[in-house]
């Protein structure tokens, strides 16, 4: 796999590239967990750095400076994320398209999903519908216009009981909750489904453009393929002053709901000010591709050595 | 620890009072009393408290959108009941343990209306209503061996061996010689319950019984 892989981006003369895993400030969302790691060296505890959840924010600063394309794959950290399809520290394929839009890119996801993975995600099955058509269709819900005592009514209806201390105040939350236990299982059981046009409040680090009826939505997507997410994609966001208030509003969310205040990595910030040039990037979870190969139902499954045994 | 680099997991520590939290392995669930566990303890197997009723883990998932919120899901059996229902938990939420563990006891007799079990250890004895024996009181005679377990210091569940021996009391006699599979008679042992046998089966004969099917499966030379 990682030949094939390295094959294929050869062909299309993309760059690969090594960055740092520890670095002092962090991409900030809300529901990542960065791992922390201490320098006991100065003897108090103090000085201490992140594993990167993914290598966005060194990629970003490649491409800032004119490298062109560029991929990586390397060993990303997400504390506690532990199951079926997760574990801490796991292989993230991620690259990086200057020039290119969504379409371009979900094109290129493709190709390589089918290059890896010829026999359950040929080109010929390959399918895209938007967010607000998978929730209106098969949960009986508009994801952009309904409030939270219409999700927790659909919750019900569909037999989902929601986590006793879930935020009431929001939206995204019990979307979230509805797409986990109700909708993914169901995504992608013939082929890749790339799904499109997220709400803007699950924008992160992409673009915020109007769909074709006018409805601001976040220019991502995501790939499942039977039922397995395996890559999320952006139209990535170029306005660094956007970004520094996404990453503000993500700490005041962490804060409210009882987890640490992270730093914004400023140098990704001054990337952004400088002027990254228009690119679309993605990133693969590398492990999940290898289970949906093997046909195996638990990452525990393919990984020699699991957390739960480490 | 002569490294100077530790790993911790950054959302229950805040800086300047780092706990080291690697360096497993950790003491067992089992072996110490906790109050309650939290996500990241969630496992299949976690003896629960559920509305003030014991319950255990059958399973035990985590389900994250990449840039969404996690929900653990858990399928518990109540121990009571029997029933299974499924409960979700975000990140950080915490379930109650059950004081609930297992101990081998010895079957001594029953008045038929309580089951008298001793600890052979402790020689400390336990009764248990009929009620809460389910099938087991079919399978015990003296000196049975049982796994026992406690919630709050009582007997809710007796789980006997996976097969035992039992003397049939009464049958219709069958054809001897008979040894012809697939036909079955009604066969009283020595607890009371009734098995399906094979015809050749005479009063008096040991029969090898499997606990968790309650089906015959052969005859047996000796207890």
């Amino acid at each position: 796999m990682l030949r094939s892989t390295r094959e294929f981006f050869a062909q299309r003369d993309v760059l690969e590239v090594e960055t740092p895993a520890l670095s002092r400030g962090v991409v900030v969302e809300t529901h990542l967990d960065p791992m922390v790691v201490v320098d006991e060296s100065r003897g108090d505890g103090r000085d201490y750095a992140f594993l990167q959840t993914s290598p966005e924010a060194c990629m970003k600063r490649l491409v800032a400076s004119g490298s062109g394309p560029v991929y990586q794959l390397c060993r990303v950290f997400r504390a506690g994320e532990s199951g079926r399809f997760h574990n801490p520290e796991f292989t993230m394929l991620e690259w990086y398209r200057p020039g290119f839009d969504l379409e371009q890119l979900m094109d290129e996801v493709g190709d390589l999903l089918a290059t890896l993975l010829p026999d359950l995600a040929p080109t010929s099955r390959r399918r895209t519908t938007s967010y607000r058509q998978l929730f209106v269709e098969h949960a009986g819900l508009d994801p952009f216009a309904c409030g939270v005592e219409e999700c927790i009514d659909r919750c019900a209806e569909l037999g989902i009981e929601p986590p006793a201390g879930l935020d009431r105040d929001e939206v995204d939350a019990y979307l979230d909750l509805i797409l986990s236990l109700h909708l993914q299982a169901g995504l992608g059981a013939d082929g890749p489904l790339f799904l499109i046009d997220f709400p803007p409040d699950q924008a992160a680090l992409a673009q915020v453009r109007e769909d074709a009826a006018g409805t601001p939505v976040a220019a991502r997507f995501e790939v499942f393929l039977r039922g397995v997410e395996l890559a999320n994609g952006y139209l990535e966001l170029l306005d660094a002053d956007e970004q520094r208030q996404r990453f503000a509003a993500a700490n005041e969310r962490r804060v409210a709901d009882g987890r640490m205040r992270l730093p914004p990595d400023e140098y990704l910030l001054a990337a952004l000010g400088a002027g990254l040039p228009s690119c679309a990037g993605v990133a693969v979870g590398f492990d999940r591709i290898a289970l949906l190969r093997r046909g195996a139902d638990h990452l525990d499954e393919l990984m020699a050595f699991p957390w739960n045994r480490m | 620890m002569t490294a100077s680099l530790r790993v911790l997991v950054w959302p229950s520590v805040p800086p300047g009072r780092f706990v080291l939290r690697g360096a497993r392995p950790s003491v067992s669930a089992e072996s110490r009393m906790v109050e309650s566990y939290n996500t990241s303890q969630f496992k299949k197997g976690l003896k629960v408290q559920l509305d003030g009723q014991p319950g255990i883990v059958l399973e035990s998932e985590f389900r994250k959108p990449g840039k969404g919120q996690a929900v653990y899901t858990l399928r518990i059996k109540n121990l009571l009941t029997g029933n299974v229902l499924v409960k979700s938990y975000r990140n950080g939420d915490k379930i109650d343990a059950a004081d609930v563990h297992d101990t081998d006891l010895q079957y001594l007799y029953n008045d038929s209306t309580l089951w008298h079990f001793m600890d052979p250890d402790t020689f400390e004895q336990y009764e248990v209503p009929k009620e809460a024996l389910g099938d087991a009181w079919k399978y015990l005679i003296d000196g049975t061996k049982v796994d026992a377990t406690f919630w709050n210091g009582q007997v809710i569940v007796i789980t006997p061996p996976a097969h035992v021996v039992l003397e049939v009391t009464f049958c219709e006699p069958g054809a001897r010689g008979n040894t012809s599979a697939g036909v079955t008679k009604p066969a009283t042992t020595e607890t009371g319950a009734e098995f399906k046998v094979p015809i050749f089966i005479d009063n008096g004969d040991l029969i090898k019984v499997d606990t968790r099917t309650g089906e015959y499966v052969e005859r047996a030379s000796s207890k």
